[in-house]
């Protein structure tokens, strides 16, 4: 039986459903001379679906018998997912009409894939994770394949499409594992279950669980296929995987730890503090060596989840909220640090990728130079800018949770992940100047340049907003 | 008598067997595609069994989701080959090696 109140529940998701459809047949009929409607109109959509998150969570918390949750975590974690998606979408138009074609398939994509997304992180039940999953993933694939005549774009496609896969099978072998010794998929249902004990079946389940989601996060040890595809995908597409997806799979595996797994906290956590620990040792060891800068921004998400998930590694309420502000200022560090490298163009306006050309940019582009030296400073976590609050955040939150070394063994870690920041700004400030990139960036570029800028320097001032809002996210799983 | 171990156990080889095709094998992208399809019987095969054992129907609902699923996957990776092919001329997984590092 659907009531109102759940179709209420999931109004996000279903005026994005409506204006992906409907999007696609404008795209459909108007070729590519629509591109510039679809476009606009598909960040309409992602507006309206975020306005309609109000309406969503005075209907919530659960919807269908418990399928979905529109609680304030996932309202947080939606908002993010339909900003970055937005972002993705206006960034897109001027690189993909340096070959002539606009592409009006792209918005509608990212719609898709949003959609699944806004699923994934109120999932309430094994079936909707799954499901959302799937919708994110098989949206994604053909988003990473989406330059059809790039010989490297198809191949990131592939390769993102076997890897992601594989990931979903592992993924779905755990839930039916623990679906069989649980007795049941909702998260609510395998809590209590696991309460008294937690078997050998449903630890194996839980492992692969984990597994699956940590490769959608890419986080080590199944971080392999993202330098390749943040690479080989266009770079509005990188800028998408970037922010978005990382934001959804991070809060499924914080719902799904905490309120699916919660009783087996003393056995998730080892796994989480090992998988924290190695993907920020390893984003920062393995970036050090890279020549491309969308290679380099692949390590770096790496190392970024790595921090996040100490939050998580925390285990308490003041350590998820801390998990979700680490990645609400991560989505704007990373949005600003794409919109930058989309205008890495040559003289000729094609795009540029190695770190080289960024030679003597402080010369010829003075406000491109400074704008990437906040956000590469942000990343390295220097202090006034925002980006040291994330990383304070969670490691606060893990020292509070008697958890001393690992945060020192991040602090120690955060200051090897420095040194390649630190030598993207040498490169730009110091270096003689390489060939001179295109004089002046698109409008829209520059509007969004400068308003994630503006965060991340005077991020301190929003700083009761999100302590309230995260708080807020963490109290509506605990 | 055939119980829920014997159907786990299938299960299980049929998983293995699909993430060792998609990793030992060299030749072929099309070899990886059905040892993608082969892990997600695996899947179903113990969704249907828990679901017959526990008595409870949700295990069969499961497993048609991921049926459906799985056409979905199996037409989105037949077509991003379509066009890889059409750029390479080739589908060995050897030599899809354009990125490094």
């Amino acid at each position: 039986m659907i009531d109102h109140a759940s179709l209420l529940a999931v109004l996000p998701e279903l005026i994005l459903t409506a204006g992906g459809l409907v999007l696609m047949l404008v795209a459909a009929w108007g070729g590519d001379a629509s591109s510039r409607v679809v476009n606009l109109l598909s960040v309409l959509t992602l507006a309206l679906a975020g306005m309609a998150l109000s309406t969503s969570l005075a209907n919530g918390p659960d919807a269908f018998d418990g399928l979905v949750r529109a609680d304030a975590f996932s309202a947080f974690a939606k908002a993010l997912i339909y900003g970055a998606a937005a972002a993705a979408i206006l960034l897109a138009p001027r690189y993909f009409s340096t070959d002539g074609k606009e592409r009006p398939e792209y918005p509608v994509l990212i719609l898709f894939s949003s959609i699944g997304m806004g699923m994934m992180v109120s999932a309430g039940d094994l079936l909707t994770l799954y499901v959302g999953l799937e919708m994110q993933s098989l949206a994604a694939y053909v988003l990473a394949s989406f330059m059809r005549q790039d010989v490297r774009s198809s191949e990131a496609g592939l390769k993102y499409f076997v890897l992601g896969s594989l990931a979903s099978g592992i993924l779905l072998y755990g839930a039916s594992l623990l679906y069989g010794f649980t007795g049941t998929t909702s998260f609510d249902g395998i809590a209590i279950a696991m309460d008294d004990g937690v078997s050998k079946g449903e630890l194996f389940g839980m492992v692969f669980l984990l597994a699956g989601l940590a490769f959608k996060m890419s986080a080590v040890p199944f971080h392999m296929w993202t330098p390749d595809v943040y690479e080989g995908a266009p770079t509005p597409v990188t800028t998408f995987f970037g922010s978005a997806p990382k934001v959804a799979a991070v809060a499924l595996a914080v719902r799904v730890a905490v309120e699916a797994l919660g009783p087996a906290g003393l056995d998730w956590q080892q796994i989480v503090i090992f998988v924290a620990l190695a993907s920020i040792l390893l984003g920062a060891v393995a970036a050090i060596g890279q020549t491309n800068i969308k290679r380099l921004m692949a390590y770096s998400s790496i190392n970024n989840v790595g921090f996040a998930l100490i939050g998580l590694a925390a285990g308490t309420p003041a350590g998820v909220a801390a998990t979700m502000s680490y990645m609400a200022i991560y989505v704007v560090m990373t949005v600003g640090a794409f919109a930058c490298i989309l205008q890495m163009r040559d003289a000729q306006g094609r795009p540029v990728e190695s770190i080289a050309s960024l030679a003597g940019l402080s010369q010829s582009r003075k406000g491109l130079a400074a704008a990437l030296a906040i956000f590469m400073f942000s990343m390295a976590g220097i202090p006034p800018l925002f980006g040291f609050w994330a990383k304070f955040l969670v490691f606060d939150a893990a020292v509070a949770a008697g958890m001393t070394a690992l945060a020192a063994f991040g602090i120690a870690a955060s200051v090897i992940g420095a040194f390649y920041y630190l030598k993207i700004i040498k490169t730009m400030y110091f270096d003689e100047p390489a060939a001179a990139y295109e004089a002046k960036g698109g409008a829209v570029e520059n509007i969004i340049l400068t308003a994630c800028a503006v965060v991340i320097v005077l991020g301190y001032l929003l700083n009761p907003l999100l302590d309230q809002a995260s708080a807020a996210a963490a109290a509506s799983l605990f | 008598m055939i119980g829920l171990q014997h159907y786990l156990v299938v299960s299980a080889i049929l998983f293995v067997m699909g993430v060792l095709g998609i990793f030992i094998n060299r030749k072929n992208v099309i070899i990886i595609l059905m040892a993608i399809e082969l892990i997600l019987l695996s899947v179903n095969i113990n969704l249907v069994a828990f679901s017959a054992f526990l008595g409870d129907l949700v295990g069969q609902v499961f497993s048609m989701f991921v049926l459906t699923v799985a056409a979905g996957e199996a037409a989105i990776g037949l077509a991003i080959l379509v066009i890889y092919f059409r750029g390479r001329g080739t589908i060995a997984v050897d030599d899809i090696n354009q990125m490094k590092g």
